[in-house]
């Protein structure tokens, strides 16, 4: 049986299909919309538009790169706020031409750095959430590998959040956790046993509405391709209001289970 | 005694014992010494002005006419708290008199009624979990169903990481209900203390309409410590500071507490509903 921590591996691990190669499966006529007409240009963050089984859609991906070069240029797949505030501009413009958004995520967080901190990366993290709560065209999030922390729930507030098989979810690393809470980074997995940050585990909890089977081949990803137009015309046919309303109650909920007048 | 004759140790313990402790204070901020009256009567030193932390309860003397606190008694349900947890949660109880990290309720601010929440990290560094994501969604709710302002002072650590993802999860339950109180058109005002910073700061410190700052206080997302640590940096000193973010475009204004009821109802009044003024 795999211990926590090797569904953490594995959702880390470099054998893990990429961003950019789900998008190549997924979306015909794609083309990436770069810049935050701002700052900058993030390429941790992949934007852009295409066809998803012949529908329009927006898609928002971070990306971790594929080769050393790409994957330092990236972060290793950490956003800057650059890139968040081009996830707002995109949602946004979703929003205007009523098409759908799917978020792809595989990232350990949002970037550290003084220049990120400098540059209000929680401010945009924190913008990123409301345009996500409150955004009047379906969403949906499918975490691939890793999501950890605020700078993976900036893309995972629409209406659905899936979970590959091999992926975690968490409030930060199993590493960080146990270096808060134990004074030990050491003991990430004995964290990680304790964090349910496992796709049953996070299941169980609510959090996400499905896990799905890994995506490792073509025929994978055209199954998911399929199944995400599926719930994005489903989604789609709800009126605005409801959709919202249906989003509300999806948030609202999320830890009442716990509480106690 | 002579100074051929000098006192002993006991001596000295013995003299030192009867000045009482505390006369004189250091700011944790410009770090100048000071006699303890000299801390003016908000808390701030004489020096710089940097705001000492409070607590919820001195905070609302300073700013609020009256409060009424709402869900005061809202806890965890024991099923959800593994034994270190619930024990911690105990001892903040008791040490910070308070049972959760933020006090909500409604409240009048110069006579302007609003929906007033302060944050208080006396209690486990004013982090946020299921029970102040709730308190906070229903401040918020409340404001929007009665047409009132939110007034909000912000001090935190961030996410409470003894509940996992759905401390992560209350990030976005509150942002849908500041969210909901935009769309209603209605004023939110958020005056960030120190410290505001985590998931607090990438969540409802910085969506409100008009963000102030009390001066010195240490506002970010990563912890100083965290940068240090992984990246090998050394920040300036200032890098997270209220001032910094004003030049970097963040914060509003800088206010100091002493000017904080008459800035707040200043803006009440420019925000305040017609049919509240024809009454």
């Amino acid at each position: 049986m795999n211990s926590a921590y090797d569904v953490v591996r594995q959702a880390r691990s470099q054998d893990k299909v990429s961003t950019p190669w789900l998008i190549a499966q997924l979306l015909t006529h794609f083309h990436e919309l770069h810049g935050d007409q701002a700052q900058g240009d993030d390429p941790a963050i992949i934007g852009g538009v295409g066809l998803l089984v012949g529908q329009p859609v927006t898609v928002i991906a971070t990306n971790k790169g594929q080769t050393l070069a790409e994957s330092q240029a990236c972060h290793f797949g950490c956003a800057t706020p650059a890139g968040y505030r081009k996830a707002i501009r995109l949602m946004q413009q979703a929003a205007k031409f009523g098409r759908p958004v799917l978020n792809l995520i595989n990232t350990p967080g949002a970037f550290l750095g003084v220049d990120a901190e400098y540059q209000g990366q929680g401010q945009a993290i924190a913008q990123c959430i409301m345009t996500g709560v409150s955004l009047p065209v379906p969403m949906v999030s499918v975490i691939v590998g890793e999501a950890g922390s605020g700078g993976a729930l900036a893309l995972a507030c629409g209406d659905r959040t899936w979970m590959f098989a091999q992926s975690t979810y968490s409030v930060l690393s199993p590493e960080g956790y146990a270096s808060i809470l134990w004074r030990d980074g050491q003991r990430a997995a004995e964290a990680a046993e304790h964090m349910r940050l496992t796709p049953p585990e996070i299941l169980a909890d609510g959090i996400v509405d499905r896990v799905i089977p890994e995506v490792t081949d073509v025929p994978g990803a055209q199954q998911l391709g399929a199944e995400l137009a599926a719930t994005f015309t489903t989604l789609g046919e709800l009126p605005t209001q409801q959709l919202l309303a249906a989003r509300h109650e999806r948030y609202r909920n999320f830890g009442v289970d716990g509480l106690q007048e | 005694m002579s100074k051929f004759n000098p006192s002993d140790r006991a001596q000295l313990s013995a003299r030192m014992d009867k000045i009482p402790d505390h006369l004189y204070m250091q700011c944790p901020y410009c770090h100048a010494v000071y006699y303890h009256a000299e801390l003016t009567r908000f808390g701030e030193c004489p020096h710089c002005g940097y705001g000492m932390r409070l607590r919820a309860q001195e905070r609302l003397a300073m700013v609020a006419d009256d409060f009424e606190q709402r869900d005061g008694d809202l806890t965890l349900t024991p099923a959800v708290t593994d034994g270190a947890y619930q024990q911690k949660l105990n001892r903040a109880v008791a040490s910070a008199g308070l049972h959760e990290s933020v006090w909500t309720g409604l409240a009048h601010i110069g006579g302007y009624a609003v929906a007033l929440g302060v944050m208080d990290t006396h209690f486990m560094m004013g982090s946020l979990g299921r029970v102040a994501g709730e308190k906070l969604s229903r401040l918020f709710a409340l404001a929007t169903d009665r047409r009132l302002p939110v007034v909000l002072y912000t001090a935190s650590g961030g996410a409470r990481m003894q509940e996992g993802l759905f401390s992560l999860m209350q990030m976005a339950k509150v942002a849908q209900a500041v969210a909901d109180h935009a769309r209603a058109g209605l004023l939110y005002v958020v005056v960030l203390t120190d410290p505001t910073t985590g998931g607090v700061t990438a969540s409802f410190a910085m969506e409100a309409d008009i963000t102030l700052a009390e001066p010195h206080a240490l506002v970010g997302f990563t912890g100083r410590r965290v940068i240090e640590q992984t990246l090998h940096v050394d920040p300036p000193q200032d890098f997270q500071r209220a001032e910094t973010l004003l030049r970097n475009g963040f914060v509003d204004a800088i206010v100091a507490r002493s000017d904080q009821k008459t800035y707040l109802v200043d803006l009440l009044r420019i925000h305040r509903e017609p049919e509240v003024a024809h009454e």
